[in-house]
């Protein structure tokens, strides 16, 4: 087959010169692109070839333009764009012909045009809307091409907003007589399904009907849609997983017609798509799993290796063995089956192989020693494709004792590639391992790794690389003398490197040698800070170092200045800088200047190794507050935030052509009076700091204002990073259980049958020796002896957790009084309460929810009294609501929602085997969800019940121990996802009794807006002594779950709609058998999706809700001929749209 | 899915390219340049596929390419696709060009770029696999190529004859699919929830 394409370029001027000749037919002597390729092919430079487009564009255009050019002509014309197109020269112009070409031509003229409109023009192009009746057309055809033709140009470029128009032309050829014609149709929809969901989410059944399509091809098409589905939500399809089976079966079984064999493989494609599939409904899940092991079974034993393509199928078999619910013999099958990958002579099976070995390594660790010399040897190979996937899965395997040799692999490797992409990747896991093993060698090999990942890296790298290492060198792990060791060497290796004349290093890396040492200079007594400045000082007068370094450099030399009697250096800098042309730079000078002339200051302000000492930073800039009042005594404007004053002046110039426009005047007359803000409009911008009129009504209190302000730095430095390195550092724990010793290693080694050959040639035995340093501590023969060492690592991750922990409770978004009750409450819910215990921790809670209820609503008013009020009535909507409309709220949804009344109720029923943990009853008052099984075992259950509050939902996870004995060391920590789990993410629990159950809670937010989230965290736990587990659930939340009303005026409605830019509209099914319509469905939403209605104006209706914390979304109702129109905005993108899918699920329910 | 499928030859020159995700023409261009930079480096002994990395979008997608005497055919694909099956994808896609041009060679790439481009879209639609049987793909152009003979047979006719032609309903592609025995049932039809 290497041979088709026999006949190359080099025969181009043989033929080119023999054009009357026969074989020439193919190429028309005359055509016009015919000659452009020819005279392309003539000329030598880029440069002429775009002088030679640009003129044969010239004349195109000429011509489409020309009334005479007939459709026919116009056909070859297009077929000239498309070849110019394709070398890289827009040929805009003609986009709008090649239109006209698939709307007036013939067939053939149609389908030129149809190409060329498919290639020139993208998704937001505007000339696509002139498509629409074309496409709309075709696909009313009698004639099969034009079908085939329309259906292929909707799924390559057709937007969002135009699918409605053509869905129900799509949707119909569903049931066309012609499978093709069915097959394009189900392919589309599917493409419609990726773009816009709710669109097309009521012809689910319709995909069902496609799924047991009498035509095989119309049902492998289907499964494009059923494979996505599954993939976004397993949960909704395990039913049609016995079916999937069935098919895959038949499939395997050679059921299909002999046609679709390829190389005598019963269709190889649509066995991949459905093992795939398989995987993905088999994931934790051992009574689906249990339906496939049969047929996994049955495509293992018969995929006999005869071409390429059951290898295909195989790969798939081993990945979904894996990922499903594990069944030994399988599993054994499976690892033979990578076996044979891994072993192959041939390159492709053998990447194939090592990414399968990737896959599996976590949960099989022993396969990776049974094939290490291959591994070894991927190492040296010569495609750097298959030795980066080798590296990728040492990198995977690594542990304390393997981490050196692995790293120094993948130095190797970094320094060889040319590759920015794989230079980004590697150099990211270098440091990543670095980090996590810092002293696994010497001090020395940390910071030697680290020198050389930023010299490598460059920067190229991700930032934050440079940014954890001086964080890890600053806060130091747990040992002062280590730590003092490691910045010393870091010192040392710096000063040495810039002892050399002309390095050229990477501005990052130069930023950190400033960095570390303008901070520990000090540590190297024998050097003077005299000569540290000199060197700096000579370092800032290169070239090659950008301005962003220098500032770098400046601020360690001010850090130097600061403990030396000025010298030279530091007033020639300072005076240098001074008139630099960066803003920045001279800045810094100024400072630099100043500082030296007041040692005092400068001493105060610099103190020797206080990087990671706490800086009190009055945010609020409530020094300014005397001055703010004396300005608005004064008769000063107060101050209005951005968005308030885009609005105005948006108002005031723009036309309006928005409803609401009457009301307007007014409430904006009434705004500049009172200069007060409504709650909820001002709500939108609780995130603004330094606000310093909203400090105005404080008052009294100099506390430190938290609330709105992202708390990043903390003691421990920059919170959020820290908190996911150490989750990371954590996650890793289990891998790495029990490192053994190089003996251990050896022995581990020769306990494989082929390595303990007694004859073995040098190189092997240099690969052996490479082989145990790289596979130690993998395994399970060692995993006993060193005990005591592997609990003295995860010893120091934990410590780092809690301190984490710690960090995270003290940076909540509470005022000081309230930081002290929190951690009463930490404390509380750690030390296993029980649900009797719990109402007293509740009321706290509740208590403590207020008061930062409270703090917002005033921290969001600008004036004392003004704002007062707001908070006030606002309070007062909230307090008076509950009873009337929170428990009816949540009806709808996929939840049991239990009322308060009924909750006593359901306490009295009879307990099943297990009595459901109960809601402390503090917390059973609030609308909550039913007690939700997660997961369980023979010793533990989790469970959990969402309780709806105004301002939160709060998650109760009950833990209960079903054994008798006690079990220890229990922590449940939540990953994260598009759900934010507030608070800290990790609750512990030293110890639980037999039979006994304690809960924790913790508040969940939406981060970003989206239908439907899942929760997902994990359970690690201790049932037997020095025996950790762990536990993985997942929790479905929906978007209304986060919807509460927005309690607002129509003025205030009028003018939060324009402020917002972000709106979506649609016609939604309207309740037309109730008296007033609207009012029905409106109020039908309400109740189900906790909307406030704001105001019914005859046919028209306005709606608000609000995304918790506080994203308000509005809804503009209009009947029109029998259909609801509604009009959402929002200033979030993406809110508007799961809305809407929210309210027509919430519709097709009623 | 797959993102796009770029046909170049030896030096780099474009022969098709074909993009199922939209980048602006001077980004294709780009990535049409680092794809051939990319894939001319290796020779035929090491294996086919390579990690896109930033080219087109993260780590998630790869370059999966076959080598043909002048040609590189590049696939660059997502995490859903089989590299093994695209690798036999565009296998099934040259035998259907060399059945459809008769020992196809570079030449008949450019200077038949429109019809190789139909070839194309019977195997891929959207970035979608839809067909990977070659007999019916060609069974399926070569209705087209019918279609095109007559139509240009009669471009002299009048106009009736020529819509007539056009209104005629393709006969039926023949295949032998005897349904009643593949019985592919799908029990538990539930109602979608």
């Amino acid at each position: 087959m290497s041979d088709v394409v026999e006949k190359t370029l080099t025969a181009l001027p043989s033929l080119l010169s023999l054009d009357s000749q026969p074989g020439t037919g193919k190429l028309s002597g005359t055509s016009k692109l015919g000659n452009l390729i020819r005279n392309i092919a003539e000329l030598t430079s880029k440069h002429d070839e775009e002088k030679l487009i640009k003129k044969e564009l010239a004349a195109i255009k000429e011509h489409v333009s020309s009334p005479n050019t007939t459709l026919r002509q116009m056909k070859e014309i297009m077929v000239r764009m498309i070849y110019c197109e394709m070398l890289g020269y827009e040929a805009s112009f003609g986009y709008i012909h090649a239109i006209k070409l698939a709307q007036q031509g013939s067939l053939l003229e149609k389908r030129v045009g149809y190409l060329a409109v498919s290639l020139f023009l993208n998704e937001s192009h505007e000339l696509l809307l002139l498509l629409v009746n074309t496409v709309l057309k075709d696909l009313q055809s009698t004639n099969l091409i034009e079908v085939c033709m329309a259906l292929t140009v909707t799924s390559q470029i057709f937007p969002k907003d135009m699918i409605p128009a053509v869905l129900p032309l799509v949707e119909d050829k569903l049931q066309h007589s012609k499978e093709i014609i069915r097959r394009k149709a189900v392919l589309a929809l599917y493409k419609f399904y990726l773009i816009a969901p709710n669109q097309v989410q009521h012809i689910h059944d319709k995909f069902r009907k496609a799924l047991c399509d009498k035509d095989p091809d119309v049902m492998a098409a289907s499964l494009h849609i059923y494979g996505q589905m599954i993939k976004e939500n397993p949960e909704g399809y395990k039913d049609l997983t016995e079916s999937f089976v069935t098919i895959l079966k038949q499939v395997v079984g050679g059921k299909l017609p002999v046609e679709f064999n390829y190389h005598s493989v019963p269709a190889p494609w649509l066995q991949i798509q459905l093992l795939r599939i398989l995987a993905l409904l088999g994931k934790d899940d051992q009574s689906t799993s249990e339906l496939m092991y049969d047929v996994l079974d049955e495509s293992v034993r018969r995929a006999e290796i005869n071409h390429n393509m059951t290898y295909a199928i195989l790969f798939e078999c081993v990945k979904t063995v894996y990922t499903i619910y594990p069944k030994s013999d399988l599993l054994e099958k499976a690892a033979k089956c990578i076996g044979k990958f891994v072993l192959s002579p041939k390159i492709n099976l053998k990447y194939l192989g090592l990414k399968a070995l990737t896959y599996v390594i976590q949960q099989d660790p022993n396969l990776a020693l049974q094939h290490q010399m291959t591994i070894i040897e991927c190492l040296d190979h010569s495609d750097p494709i298959v030795k980066r996937e080798t590296l990728e899965l040492l990198y995977r395997i690594t542990n304390g004792q393997n981490v050196t040799v692995i790293v120094e692999k993948m130095l190797d490797f970094l320094r060889q590639s040319k590759d920015e992409y794989t230079t980004i990747d590697l150099v990211g896991k270098v440091a990543e391992l670095a980090e996590k093993y810092p002293f696994t060698d010497n001090n020395e090999w940390f910071i030697q790794t680290m020198n050389i990942v930023l010299s490598v890296g460059g920067d190229v790298m991700q930032p934050d690389i440079p940014n954890n290492f001086l964080r890890l060198l600053a806060e130091g792990f747990e040992n002062e003398t280590e730590d003092h060791q490691l910045r010393l060497h870091a010192v040392n290796s710096y000063l040495s490197l810039l002892e050399k004349d002309n390095v050229h290093v990477p501005q990052r890396f130069l930023q950190v040698i400033s960095w570390v040492l303008g901070e520990y200079f000090f540590l190297k007594a024998e050097t003077k800070p005299e000569v540290v400045l000199d060197k700096l000082g000579r370092l800032l007068d290169q070239s090659f170092v950008t301005s962003e370094t220098k500032g770098w450099i400046i601020a360690a030399i001010t850090k130097l200045s600061s403990h030396t009697v000025c010298p030279n250096t530091v007033a020639e800098v300072a005076q240098k800088y001074t008139t630099s042309l960066d803003t920045v730079l001279r800045q810094h000078a100024f400072e630099l200047k100043h500082l030296n002339e007041d040692r005092d200051l400068i001493r105060r302000v610099l103190p020797l190794d206080a990087s990671c000492e706490d800086i009190e930073v009055d945010t609020s800039l409530s020094f300014l507050d005397g001055f703010v009042a004396d300005a608005l005594g004064r008769g000063a404007a107060p101050y209005k935030p951005h968005h308030q004053r885009q609005e105005e002046l948006s108002q005031e110039k723009a036309l309006n052509y928005e409803p609401y426009g009457l009301s307007l005047p007014v409430s904006l007359s009434s705004c500049s009076i009172t200069g007060r803000q409504s709650p909820t409009g001002l709500s939108l911008s609780s995130g603004l700091s330094g606000n310093s009129t909203e400090m105005g009504p404080k008052g009294g209190s100099n506390s430190l204002k938290l609330e709105g302000v992202r708390n990043v730095w903390g003691k421990e430095g920059y919170l959020p990073q820290k908190e996911t390195t150490a989750e990371g550092t954590l996650q890793v724990l289990p891998g790495h259980e029990g490192p053994g010793t190089e003996e251990s290693a050896m022995e581990n080694a020769s306990l494989q049958p082929d390595l303990a050959s007694p004859t073995i040639p040098e190189e092997d035995q240099e690969k052996q020796q490479l082989a145990s340093s790289l596979f130690v501590g993998l395994g399970s023969h060692n995993t006993l002896c060193l005990m005591g060492k592997s609990e003295n690592t995860s010893q120091r991750f934990r410590r780092k957790t809690n301190k984490t922990q710690e960090s995270s409770n003290a940076s909540e978004k509470f005022s000081d009084s309230s930081i002290s009750s929190r951690s009463t409450v930490e404390s509380l819910m750690d030390n296993n309460i029980l649900e009797n215990t719990s109402s007293e921790q509740e009321t706290e809670l509740t208590t403590l929810n207020q008061s930062s209820n409270q703090a917002s609503e005033f921290q969001d008013s600008t004036t004392p009294d003004g704002l007062l009020n707001g908070g006030e009535r606002e309070k007062q909507d909230m307090s008076s609501d509950p009873s009337g409309q929170a428990p009816s709220l949540f009806t709808g949804g996929d939840m049991v929602i239990l009322q308060p009344s009924c909750a006593a109720a359901e306490n009295e029923q009879p307990p099943a085997t297990r009595p459901p943990p109960s809601l402390p009853t503090e917390l059973s008052q609030l609308a909550h969800s039913g007690v939700q099984g997660l997961c369980s075992n023979e010793s533990i259950a989790v469970s959990a019940c969402k309780i709806y509050k105004d301002d939160s939902v709060v998650l109760v996870v009950f833990i209960t121990n079903k054994s008798t004995s006690a079990i220890k060391d229990i922590i449940v920590r939540f990953a994260p996802t598009e759900l934010k789990v507030s608070e800290s993410t990790s609750h512990g629990f030293p110890l639980l009794e037999g039979q006994n159950t304690a809960n924790c809670q913790c508040s969940v937010l939406m981060e970003k807006p989206c239908a439907q989230g899942a929760l997902v965290g994990s359970i690690a736990y201790q049932a037997e002594p020095e025996k950790s587990s762990e536990l993985q659930f997942s929790l479905a939340f929906a978007l209304a779950d986060f919807i509460r009303p927005l309690t607002i005026s129509t003025e205030e409605y009028g003018k939060l709609w324009l402020a917002f830019s972000n709106d979506v509209k649609q016609n939604l099914k309207l309740l037309s058998d109730a008296k007033d319509p609207l009012t029905a469905t409106l109020n039908a939403l309400k109740e189900t999706l906790q909307l406030h209605i704001v105001d019914i104006i005859g046919t028209e209706g306005i709606v608000a809700c609000q995304l918790l914390p506080a994203i308000p979304c509005l809804l503009h109702c209009r009947i029109n001929t029998g259909m609801l129109a509604v009009w959402l905005r929002s200033p979030s993108p993406d809110l508007p749209d799961c809305l809407l899918y929210q309210c027509q699920k919430a519709i097709q329910k009623l | 899915m797959i993102k796009s499928i770029l046909i170049f030859n030896n030096h780099g020159k474009p022969r098709l390219i074909r993009f199922y995700q939209f980048f602006p023409e001077d980004m294709q261009q780009q990535i049409i340049r680092e794809t051939f930079h990319l894939v001319s480096k290796r020779d035929d002994s090491v294996c086919n596929f390579l990690e896109g990395g930033s080219l087109i979008g993260g780590s998630d997608y790869k370059l999966i390419y076959r080598h043909y005497a002048t040609l590189y055919f590049v696939f660059c694909v997502d995490s859903c696709e089989s590299e093994l099956g695209i690798l036999d994808l565009i296998q099934v896609f040259v035998e259907t060009l060399d059945k459809c041009f008769e020992n196809v060679c570079e030449l008949d790439l450019i200077f038949h770029v429109d019809k190789v481009h139909y070839i194309l879209q019977q195997v891929v639609m959207g970035g979608m696999v839809l067909e990977t049987n070659m007999n019916e793909i060609v069974a399926q152009v070569e209705n087209q190529n019918r279609l095109e003979k007559s139509e240009g047979g009669l471009s002299a006719a009048p106009a009736r004859a020529v819509s007539a032609v056009k209104n005629m309903n393709l006969p039926e592609i023949p295949r032998n699919i005897n349904i009643g025995d593949i019985n592919i049932k799908v029990p538990n039809l539930s109602p979608f929830v």
